[in-house]
């Protein structure tokens, strides 16, 4: 994973609530079997008319918006399917924060484990960012996870909550099964405890 | 696997404390998992971590894997024709050779959804940490256990330790009391939930579901209520194991038999939360207030009573909730004002991990015996498993379905999303027991309505969204 410490670049605005990962990522590219490669897909019905033109008037089909590494959003972003496609397809389009007043639980769970963060913050002031954002390429936002604030186009800095543990993780860009490993032998012993303590426990062999 | 707690503990405080390998000073933990369900679409890049980091699986003999989602629910003699489909179908077939996981191939009986099989086969179990690569891992919680769905990273890192990194949920508790009217069902009783909470109301919660209405319900009802937890926001959904519970787990093929059974129930029944244990929020719902539901929006909070009208934009006063309500209503080609029993419908789809159990395929049959799908509705029935389909057959509901112009098909995933053959045009309307509206859901354009299996055949016979009550 990529470690993110600071991130200095262009924020699309996109003032919509509950955006599932339908939305972020439709169905029918869930068929690949890699990580990478859909971005050209993300956000497809919003970005695409049915013929597959881009649709103008949408935010991340504008300049300097196409090259957006920040996306804001309203309330409960990333809802629905566990897809992590949903991250996999804002990371390859170039995004590596998500802005919003809230995020669902798995697409919170899976942008920490893709380098991708996800700052909440309340609805004004994503609707302060929405309107910093929509001055476009003059007017960058600066994301400084160690500091945990956003830095706005005046200067202002906007402090922000992040759990430690995936701050660290983050910070250094950690695989964190590998640090799980060295816990192996906790794992272990838990494992002798529950084969003690609950040897009803079947194992599954299929015939 | 307890530890001494002070104080009364919910059911999730039990199983969370029962699984907690480390915990971390910042609160994260380290929490075993005791079953891992695996299906094709959420796995190949987990797989290939592995390759890449030259890991091993730690515990095949947790691990089970099927295909569901990229199946056709058609002819199963005659190979996949989408290729791509076609390879994440192989790709899972090898990497479950390569890492030894078991596995139930498309030619066998007990392939299914993953969430209707996990039950079925006595592999999900109370008390338990079970997940999966699928957000309606939420179903399982309705045996008792603390089931979610992950991503593929934690799928991979699940596949390597048998443990995730988590902090511990709040506490909700939803209380239904009363008693059901006739035609009333467990997929109207979690509609009215999510309507009354929103998309968004259980988040960072897991919602345990109680009162007389959820004690009432059979498995596959408590399933059906478990499995839109996730509708709700919340991480996970759990009802306490009871004896409805055990009589349904007895003499299933991977529960424990014979004394181990007795010695698992035992250690079950201590699972339910203790009187005055704490909840960080309570919601409670009557019976009385719960009518046949349909949605009428793309999200799963926009739900009425199949009674009411399509709601009005001018009457809503918050700008942003007003205009996200226009933009429902142009996706759904919605008139506000419009009676709900006069929508009609293109295609009606009984089937999903919500609804795709053999007593859902009963009340739906019920409603189909004796009459006719309508003139130009399509109208499919897709068992949630080759066992439920095996039943039904026994039973005689395939003919019934089949007289009255239904298609009986093969078990899969089919349209509640659109990754195999199974989808709708855009334009085309569905009445549809699955689990979300969202848009282009069911495929792209597509406009769903969500509903119960009495409800779907209702609108099947009739041609429109129905109250099946005046149909009996």
């Amino acid at each position: 994973m990529q470690p993110f410490t600071t991130l200095t670049g262009v924020a699309a605005p996109l003032p919509l609530a509950n955006v599932d990962t339908d939305k972020i990522i439709p169905a029918q590219f869930l068929k690949t079997i890699k990580r990478t490669g859909l971005g050209v897909h993300l956000l497809h019905t919003l970005r695409f008319d049915g013929a597959g033109h881009e649709r103008p008037d949408f935010v991340l089909n504008r300049e300097p918006y196409r090259h957006a590494e920040i996306l804001i959003a309203h309330e409960n972003f990333g809802c629905g399917s566990s897809r992590e496609h949903a991250p996999w397809a804002l990371l390859d389009f170039g995004i590596r924060c998500v802005i919003a007043p809230g995020f669902a639980d798995i697409f919170n769970n899976n942008c920490f484990k893709n380098g991708i963060l996800p700052v909440v913050l309340p609805r004004e002031v994503c609707d302060q960012l929405m309107e910093d954002a929509a001055m476009g390429g003059n007017a960058r936002l600066t994301v400084d996870l160690a500091r945990q604030v956003v830095i706005r186009p005046n200067g202002e800095e906007i402090p922000f909550n992040v759990d430690p543990f995936r701050k660290t993780l983050m910070l250094q860009g950690l695989d964190d099964i590998g640090q799980t490993l060295q816990q192996d032998a906790a794992i272990d012993a838990y494992e002798g405890r529950q084969r003690e303590q609950a040897a009803w426990m079947p194992g599954i062999t299929v015939r | 696997m307890s530890h001494p707690q002070p104080g009364p503990r919910t059911l999730f405080d039990k199983v969370w404390a029962a699984h907690v390998v480390q915990q971390m000073p910042d609160g994260t933990c380290i929490l075993y998992i005791d079953r891992h369900l695996v299906h094709e679409v959420t796995s190949p890049q987990a797989f290939e971590g592995l390759r890449l980091a030259n890991r091993r699986v730690r515990r095949p003999d947790a691990t089970i894997a099927v295909v569901d989602h990229n199946i056709p629910t058609s002819d199963r003699s005659v190979p996949i024709a989408e290729p791509e489909s076609a390879l994440q179908v192989e790709t899972l077939e090898r990497n479950v050779a390569e890492f030894g996981i078991p596995y139930f191939p498309v030619h066998d009986a007990r392939q299914g959804i993953v969430h209707i099989i996990g039950p079925e086969q006595g592999i999900s179990l109370p008390g338990f940490t079970i997940v999966c690569g699928d957000s309606h891992t939420s179903t399982h919680g309705a045996m008792g256990a603390l089931a979610f769905g992950i991503g593929t990273s934690e799928v991979e890192h699940v596949l390597a330790t048998q443990t995730l990194l988590q902090k511990p949920a709040k506490n909700m508790l939803v209380e239904v009391n009363g008693t059901l009217a006739p035609g009333v069902t467990a997929k109207d009783v979690v509609l009215a939930i999510i309507g009354h909470i929103g998309t968004a109301g259980g988040n960072g919660h897991v919602i345990e579901y109680a009162g007389e209405v959820i004690r009432g319900l059979d498995m596959a009802g408590r399933l059906t209520v478990c499995n839109m937890s996730i509708e709700a926001g919340a991480r996970a959904g759990m009802i306490a194991p009871d004896d409805t519970t055990f009589d349904y787990i007895r003499g299933r093929p991977f529960a424990p038999q014979g004394e181990a059974f007795d010695r698992a129930v035992e250690y079950w029944r201590t699972l339910p939360s203790d009187p005055g244990a704490h909840y960080d929020r309570l919601v409670a719902l009557h019976a009385d207030d719960i009518t046949p539901m349909v949605s009428w929006g793309t999200s799963p909070e926009a739900v009425l009573p199949i009674t009411g009208t399509v709601p009005n934009p001018a009457d809503v006063e918050d700008e942003a909730a007003r205009a996200q309500m226009v933009r429902m209503l142009d996706y759904m080609a919605l008139t506000p004002g419009e009676k709900l029993t006069d929508i009609p419908v293109d295609v009606v789809f009984i089937g999903s991990c919500t609804n795709g159990r053999l007593p859902d395929l009963r009340a739906a049959a019920a409603v189909a015996r004796g009459r006719h799908v309508a003139p130009g509705v399509r109208a499919m029935v897709v068992p949630g498993s080759g066992i439920v389909k095996q039943q039904a057959e026994a039973e005689g509901l395939d003919q019934v379905f089949l007289a009255a112009g239904f298609e009986w098909r093969e078990a899969g995933c089919s349209m509640c999303l659109g990754m195999n053959p199974d989808k709708l045009a855009p334009g085309q309307r569905c009445a549809s027991t699955s689990n979300r509206n969202f848009e282009g859901r069911q495929g792209p354009g597509g406009r769903t309505h969500l509903l119960s299996p009495a409800m779907a055949a209702a609108a099947a016979v009739t041609g429109r969204l129905t109250d099946v009550r005046s149909l009996v």
